[in-house]
């Protein structure tokens, strides 16, 4: 199978899973009596295992199956929730994160996980010893729900039962004190490979071999020969304890238990069958570069409603033409046709690769209830695995010990949620690359309007330009996540942190929904986790120093996201024990980062922030999670290089906050053109206040700085000119000046140009590498006339 | 012309400053541009002249008769602006004027004379001697380093 080009769908959706494991396991830690929670973790690690043993990683989708198992058992009640048992849970979803990295990063996924399974085994058998009893009972049903079937591999058994063939999943069983485990495997697929073809084991083949199982293994294997006669040669290896052959469900009866219907449903194909109708459940599967599903679905249902009544489908019909489906669906379906025409009909519709007609067994609904609540419970998760394009599966929560009734009512009546697509970045980025050669276009186009002075090419541009902001305002957006994507980390990391360091911490997460730019989430996250690990290990105090302080034994880091302005913020503040400015101040000189004579004009501000300067680490002991004097510095320079700030504020013994003030986006921003002399330069509008014209009478001396008095504050004033050495011919003998009042922080300045031109918006440019650090401007930017302006750092000319 | 000739001679862009010829490979080469509007950059060194738009992309402008402290001349028709790219940095040369194409034999290079010369031979990588012609190779690196 041609899997890489679903390798990137697959990469995004397991992160995503393993995500909604990590939060909901934190949320079992909280409660755990909540069932129903067990039932969401389980239905992300059955989803993941499905689409890892599809793409063949089968590490992956080996370890979730035991993890799986013991979430099973805890949903069953048949296992208690203890701390015990979700550390070891949390260590496979640590590993299974790690399997993902690993293959995103173009590995194969594959890690050493034999303690944590071992363990996840311990607990699964610990305090439960069912499935032997249940085996010993129904031995088909309990060794079919041990092996799942890809499409391909129910396919073979699909016709090699149509040639006469017999299907077994095989149970084998070593005896514990086995010493030779591997070689037994040996003989015994020996013997089986001369009978018939093994499809499928597990643990894998390669894992058998090397003896990576307890004492049993489970194969699927089609022959000719009869189950007894299998048992009896598998048997006939010694120290084999035990041999189960039951028979696989051929897939036609696998397909029925896909569908399930209600009441009136079954009323119907119960009716149609009186009447000499057949029922039939269709499974269609479409080729995988199927280009117009939507399309072929329409032709299939088109066949199907010459010849009979569709009942049922799944997905639904709706969904089926807005083609939310991945390459097949089912449908329930009567007829007085038989099950080979129609499925030879359907197959004339080009692109439909297979087709299974399997007639519905009425037996299925006529049975015990409970039978069906089991296949129901399975179908419902199964299903719901299917619709990869939909964002979050509706998910209906998982009531295995409940009627089948509900768990369909939820499924029927389950929100469509919000339709969306994964996109790729990379075409985003294109799309905003030609929208920026767009906006400066606009801009030259504006330029030439005014100058042509024509009434309708001014119109029209000024429509243009209405269109493109609503444009860009889309697009923008557009790139926009949630910084819930960085955020939904934390609570794990804090849990993990809270237990090496045994402090006892409490994370709360505000505003996890403020966006931001897609490209400032990408390297907001490390100096994130810099500051949390920092905020952790050198703020909150441990219970017992907490507890002599008469603070609340539990520490709270709160971890807070906001808009304001064209900036977000985020903050990290903490309970803690605040910065000991002594300490950092002697620091700070005894490494040579301050002198002695510079300590005593800072502020406390200055002082907190010396923490950021690099080679600085306060911690006596350099513990695992921060302080090796790297981290903090590394935070500071990322948040500068985005274009953002850091700042602390501190009160000792009653927490520090640190507070990251981030643009909102990092590529068009709205400047104010001014002019100085024959040179244009860009102001970012968001730093500026106000535009004013003063009289030079206005301006006063102060201390040889040229002040200004500004609503009543005294506002000092920066002569562009002269900061940036224009050029000047002849000197300027105007009364008037204009000046840009501009801020940083809480503090004004004034800057004085020759004119303003006018606001504009532009799409930043960098410099390039050969220029950096020019003092006061903060990038470039192309203008109408195709001229490069620089755009003022105004935070530079603010001291 | 044989491989073994090819793999022994590099090809440079040949270009003017002041009296003498000097040479760039041609694979560090991205353009030659006429001269266009140059945007200052305040608070840089002497021979950065500013940046201009390279087809949307802002490019740094070094005048390298500055760089290498020769007499300033006015910038006439002739006036080129090669475009170079080393490592990740782009930049451009301003130029008196950009003449040719050259394949020069390997054999050709020599180091540049032990003669105590102008501040421009720090820059220098080595001489050619093709015809009667001196080209002067340059450094690129050290001519763009003490900005790096």
């Amino acid at each position: 199978m041609e899997v890489n080009q679903y390798l990137e769908m697959f990469i995004e959706e397991s992160k995503d899973h393993l995500q909604a494991c990590s939060e909901h396991l934190l949320e079992l830690e909280k409660n755990p009596d909540d069932l129903a929670i067990v039932g969401e973790i389980f239905r992300s690690a059955h989803t993941l295992k499905g689409m890892s043993a599809t793409m063949g990683f089968e590490d992956l989708a080996d370890l979730t199956h035991k993890m799986e198992n013991v979430l099973d058992a805890i949903r069953n009640e048949k296992i208690h929730v203890s701390p015990e048992i979700l550390d070891v849970v949390f260590e496979s979803v640590d590993h299974l994160e790690e399997m993902v990295m690993d293959i995103a990063n173009g590995g194969d996924g594959k890690r050493d996980v034999s303690s944590t399974v071992a363990q996840l085994k311990r607990i699964e058998l610990g305090e439960e010893a069912i499935p032997e009893v249940v085996t010993a009972e129904t031995p088909a049903t309990a060794v079919a729900s041990v092996l799942e079937y890809d499409g391909f591999e129910q396919t073979v058994i699909a016709q090699s039962t149509e040639q006469g063939f017999n299907a077994f999943e095989i149970s084998v069983r070593l005896r514990e004190d086995c010493l030779l485990k591997a070689a037994r495997v040996f003989m015994v697929f020996e013997i089986l490979e001369k009978d018939g073809d093994v499809i499928k084991s597990n643990p894998s083949v390669e894992k058998l071999e090397d003896g990576q199982f307890d004492q049993q293994f489970f194969v699927a294997f089609v022959t000719k020969e009869s189950a007894e006669a299998m048992q009896k040669k598998i048997m006939s290896v010694s120290e084999v304890e035990e041999v189960i052959v039951a028979t696989i469900e051929t897939p036609t009866t696998a397909v029925a238990s896909v569908l399930e219907y209600d009441g009136f449903e079954q009323t119907v194909i119960a009716q149609s069958a009186e009447q000499g109708f057949n029922a039939f459940e269709i499974l269609v599967k479409l080729r995988e570069d199927c280009l117009l599903k939507a399309a072929r679905v329409f032709m299939v249902f088109e066949i199907l409603e010459k010849d009979g009544d569709v009942i049922k489908s799944n997905p639904s019909v709706d969904k089926l033409e807005d083609e939310q489906f991945d390459q097949q669906f089912y449908v329930a379906f009567v007829t007085k046709e038989s099950a080979e025409d129609m499925r030879k009909k359907i197959m004339k519709v080009s692109e439909v690769e297979e087709v299974i007609v399997a007639t519905i067994e009425q037996k299925q609904h006529s049975e015990k209830e409970q039978a069906i609540q089991e296949v129901v419970a399975t179908a419902t998760v199964e299903v719901e695995a299917q619709p990869a394009t939909a964002p979050k599966p509706s998910i209906a929560k998982p009531t295995p010990a409940k009627a089948a009734a509900p768990a369909k009512a939820e499924k029927n009546h389950a929100p469509v949620g919000n339709k969306t697509i994964r996109v790729n970045i990379e075409r985003l980025d294109i799309l905003m690359n030609l929208f920026e050669e767009l906006v400066i276009d606009r801009g030259r186009l504006q330029s030439i309007a005014t100058e042509v002075n024509h009434g309708e090419l001014n119109e029209t541009v000024e429509r243009m330009s209405r269109v493109m902001g609503d444009l860009q305002t889309i697009i923008l957006t557009m790139r926009m996540v949630p910084v819930e994507t960085v955020f939904n980390r934390f609570p794990k990391m804090i849990r993990q942190l809270s237990r090496d360091l045994n402090k006892k911490i409490n994370l709360e997460i505000i505003g996890a929904e403020t966006e931001l730019d897609r490209t400032v989430i990408d390297e907001i996250g490390d100096p994130l986790v810099h500051l949390i690990r920092n905020s952790v290990d050198h703020g909150i105090e441990n219970p017992t120093a907490r507890l002599a302080k008469g603070k609340p034994e539990e520490g709270t880091v709160v971890l807070r996201a906001y808009h304001s302005g064209n900036y977000v913020f985020i903050e990290i503040e903490d309970d803690g024990a605040g910065i000991n400015r002594e300490k950092v101040l002697a620091k700070a000189i005894s490494k040579g980062i301050v002198t002695q004579e510079q300590s005593y004009s800072m502020s406390d501000k200055q002082i907190n922030e010396l923490i950021l300067a690099s080679g600085f680490s306060t911690a006596d002991v350099i513990s695992d999670v921060s302080g090796r004097g790297v981290g903090l510095d590394v935070v500071k320079t990322t948040i500068e290089s985005l274009g953002g700030n850091i700042s602390i504020e501190s009160t000792q013994d009653v927490g520090s906050v640190f507070s990251i003030q981030l643009p909102l986006t990092l590529s068009i921003i709205s400047v104010m053109l001014v002019e100085i002399e024959k040179e244009i330069y860009a102001i970012p509008l968001s730093s500026i206040i106000e535009t004013s014209i003063i009289r030079s009478s206005e301006i006063m001396n102060a201390h040889n700085q040229k002040v200004i008095d500004f609503r009543g504050k005294v506002v000092p004033l920066v002569f562009l000119e002269e900061i940036f050495e224009v050029p000047r011919k002849e000197p300027q003998g105007d009364e008037f000046h204009s000046v840009v009042i501009v801020r940083k922080g809480e503090k004004l300045a004034g800057l004085v140009v020759d004119s303003f031109i006018g606001q504009q918006e532009i799409v930043l440019k960098s410099l390039g590498n050969y220029l950096t650090n020019i003092f006061a401007i903060s990038g470039a930017t192309i203008l109408g006339n195709g001229k490069v302006a620089l755009i003022v750092d105004c935070n530079a000319l603010i001291k | 012309m044989t491989n073994a000739v090819e793999q022994e001679s590099i090809k440079v862009i040949v270009f003017q400053l002041a009296d003498k010829e000097y040479a760039i490979p041609v694979s560090h080469v991205q353009g030659i541009e006429k001269l266009m509007h140059i945007t200052r950059v305040p608070k840089t060194a002497k021979y950065v002249k500013g940046v201009i738009n390279l087809r949307g992309v802002v490019t740094p402008i070094v005048d390298l008769r500055e760089r290498f402290e020769l007499p300033i001349s006015e910038h006439e028709e002739t006036t080129r602006i090669i475009i170079i790219s080393l490592e990740d940095m782009e930049v451009g040369f301003v130029v008196d004027s950009a003449n040719d194409v050259l394949d020069i034999p390997a054999d050709s290079i020599e180091p540049q004379p032990e003669v105590v010369g102008s501040l421009e031979e720090e820059f220098i990588s080595g001489v050619a001697k093709i015809d009667k012609r001196l080209l002067i190779l340059l450094h690129l690196e050290k001519v763009l380093n003490p900005l790096k």
